[in-house]
């Protein structure tokens, strides 16, 4: 089983669910992502969720549009990447990476799965990559024991739902609403049902993410699913703090107060 | 109205090129949309439908017009496709009638659209007037400079046009957020695409619409001159109104096909459009193409002074014609289409717009070669995809024409 199936038996094992934190990888710099990674991971984050900036980021919303413009102005390539990877895993955290796809058709799929092994990640969340598309990406992450995260929607249907899941490995994420990701005031109706499909095809750990931005969001997420995603909220102590001292400070608190929520899910 | 030509297969790829590269949330969407396709190409009174628009509203067949003193500056017997003379100045409004038809067959109440030029926004603003459907128009913020008049023809039709200002503020941008709104919007709304890229089944959806414009080239042309042309040229920036025009003219071996590319500043300044002759294999907005990118696979900015053409991407039938062989890609610069954009206002009195002006110049570039080829003067009919209206100020600007302005 891979260090994420174990994250998420031990969390299942405590009665609680994992937190699962997302940062686009040279945001502010390569240095200040592994900064905020490893102080996310010292607060109580789970699993940390290594985001490929990508130029055209169609899933996501505008906090991580703009991390992610910022990291691409700032020359991050994705061999960079792949050393966050690799410093983030060494605290012991499951490190999973979230790319869009061409990043990595262009790097190359089976040299990418070598890389990401050999750098210590678990695998990848792939937002605009369909199972029907994946062949390649399907026999790489076989060849290097890599997982497979693909996304479900709450407008898969029940037959796609059961192909998507059938080919995840580790987790499969559950997009909580229609729409790209970014805090939102209210959490999702639609998600609960969305997870409960999945349970019905699946006994993979569900994460659910898109919206999510408190600890009072966090344990109600918690509260059905195996995993909660907190990417924007978590990004955007980066973005309001004068200075790194105090976003690091920000981004620890968040990043507790989510652990903190996980661990006390409403039923 | 012909059958739907064999390829895509039914996943949506032309060869190693096209398939589906998008969110889950978007797939039952595209499902959908393929079965209303399907079932509406299948569908005689959809046919009668769609024929009866494109004829009464939006003025088709366009002519095919011997530009007999273009022809003699260009030594070869050249035919324009007037595209430019239908409804809203564009071939587009062929694509936006088809997908407004499906729109509203599918109980759809709201469109949006990408616009790079302007001239699918107005289409798009045009049809949603017409069927009553909500519509929002995505446009880079570059685009809302250069293209102000289209920005206001929109919104004189009802249209809402938001300005785009990430990235690089345009038409990859435009797409990007229309991508957005469609993921979360997708119950009561279509995205109108408004070239034949994107994913499946945009490309073989927009195709199916828009190959009307050689069918009647075809028959124009044999009709005119008694034979098939030697050449069929276009402008390519998605490239909607190349395979248009391609289309009828595939399985005519004898018949040349060129698709025009924007050269921007030359293809090896690395400003320019031509994702074909400059760029190389890629993913981007949903489907495997040639895209202009960096080693990492991050899209790079094109450039070109006509802003329809200003894409890092290409239609992914137009990546396997070439593949094949069976088209021929070739860069344009602003120069050369700059210069063709003046010839055919001077010898024929028709103001062409910049995207098919690139169309005019390559078919300069290329009478020569075929006439020695072929040992006699050859015909070429090139599509006259738009009107050049909406360029006028780009226009006087590069030719410094426009008083108390600097050019």
């Amino acid at each position: 089983m891979s260090r994420i199936g174990v994250a998420f038996d031990k969390a299942r094992a405590d009665g609680r669910a994992v937190l699962v934190g997302c940062m686009p990888a040279g945001f502010p710099t390569v240095e200040g992502s592994i900064a905020a990674m490893k102080a996310m991971v010292a607060a109580g984050v789970d699993v940390i969720e290594v985001e490929i900036p990508y130029s055209d980021p169609v899933m996501d919303g505008p906090v991580i549009q703009r991390a992610s413009d910022i990291a691409l102005a700032g020359g991050v390539r994705t061999r960079d990447t792949l050393r966050i990877v690799e410093e983030v895993a060494a605290t012991g955290a499951p490190v999973v990476t979230m790319t869009y796809w061409n990043p990595i058709e262009r790097y190359g799929v089976e040299a990418f799965a070598r890389d990401l092994a050999a750098a210590g990640g678990t695998g990848l969340i792939t937002p605009d990559l369909i199972p029907e598309e994946a062949g390649e990406w399907l026999a790489a992450s076989d060849a290097y024991g890599l997982d497979r995260t693909f996304l479900v929607a709450p407008s898969s249907t029940d037959q796609r739902l059961a192909m998507t899941v059938e080919h995840c490995r580790g987790f499969v994420y559950a997009t909580a609403i229609m729409g790209v990701t970014g805090a939102r005031s209210q959490t999702s109706q639609a998600a609960p049902v969305l997870v409960s499909r999945v349970r019905e095809v699946t006994d993979l750990p569900v994460g659910v993410g898109l919206g999510v931005g408190t600890g009072a969001q966090a344990a109600a997420v918690a509260g059905y699913a195996d995993g909660v995603i907190v990417g924007s909220a978590l990004i955007r102590c980066l973005f309001d703090a004068p200075d790194e001292t105090t976003a690091l400070a920000a981004l620890s608190t968040l990043s507790a107060e989510l652990a903190d929520g996980v661990r006390h899910p409403t039923p | 109205m012909s059958a739907p030509a064999a390829l895509p297969d039914a996943a949506g790829h032309f060869g190693r090129f096209g398939g589906r590269f998008v969110p889950e949330a978007l797939v039952a969407a595209l499902d959908e949309l393929a079965a209303a396709h399907r079932a509406a190409m299948a569908d005689g009174t959809f046919r009668a439908e769609f024929a009866g628009l494109l004829q009464d509203y939006a003025g088709t067949p366009s002519r095919l017009y011997e530009a007999r003193r273009f022809s003699a500056r260009a030594g070869a017997r050249v035919l324009l496709k007037r595209e430019d003379l239908n409804h809203t100045g564009a071939h587009k409004v062929r694509n936006v009638l088809g997908q407004a038809l499906l729109t509203r067959r599918m109980g759809k109440k709201r469109v949006i659209a990408e616009t790079g030029a302007g001239q699918h926004g107005v289409a798009t603003a045009t049809a949603a007037a017409l069927f009553d459907l909500d519509c929002v128009v995505y446009m880079g913020q570059v685009d809302t400079e250069r293209q102000a008049l289209n920005v206001a023809r929109m919104r004189m039709l009802g249209a809402t046009v938001v300005p785009v200002t990430n990235g690089s503020r345009t038409l990859k941008d435009a797409m990007n957020e229309a991508m957005r709104d469609w993921v979360a919007n997708v119950d009561d709304t279509h995205y109108l695409i408004g070239t034949a890229a994107g994913p499946h089944p945009f490309p073989a959806l927009v195709r199916d619409f828009v190959r009307g414009i050689g069918d009647e080239a075809r028959a124009q042309c044999l009709e005119l001159t008694g034979a098939l042309p030697d050449a069929v040229t276009a402008c390519v920036g998605g490239g909607s109104n190349a395979l248009g025009i391609f289309h009828a003219f595939v399985d005519d071996p004898q018949v040349r096909l060129y698709g025009f590319e924007a050269g921007g500043e030359g293809v090896t300044t690395g400003r320019h459009a031509a994702s074909i002759t400059g760029g190389s294999t890629g993913v981007l907005h949903g489907t495997r193409t040639f895209v202009l990118q960096d080693a990492d696979g991050q899209t790079v900015e094109s450039h070109s002074i006509s802003a329809g053409l200003d894409y890092p991407g290409v239609g992914p039938e137009h990546a396997w014609l070439h593949d094949t062989g069976r088209a021929r890609y070739l860069p344009v610069t602003d120069d050369e289409a700059m210069a063709a954009f003046e010839l055919l206002c001077r010898t024929e009195g028709i103001i062409p717009a910049i995207e098919s002006s690139h169309a005019l110049a390559g078919t300069l570039a290329v009478a020569g070669k075929l006439a020695a080829e072929l040992g006699r003067e050859p015909t070429i009919v090139v599509n006259l995809s738009g009107r050049g209206d909406k360029d006028v100020h780009t226009a006087g600007g590069y030719f410094g024409i426009l008083d108390g302005e600097s050019a």
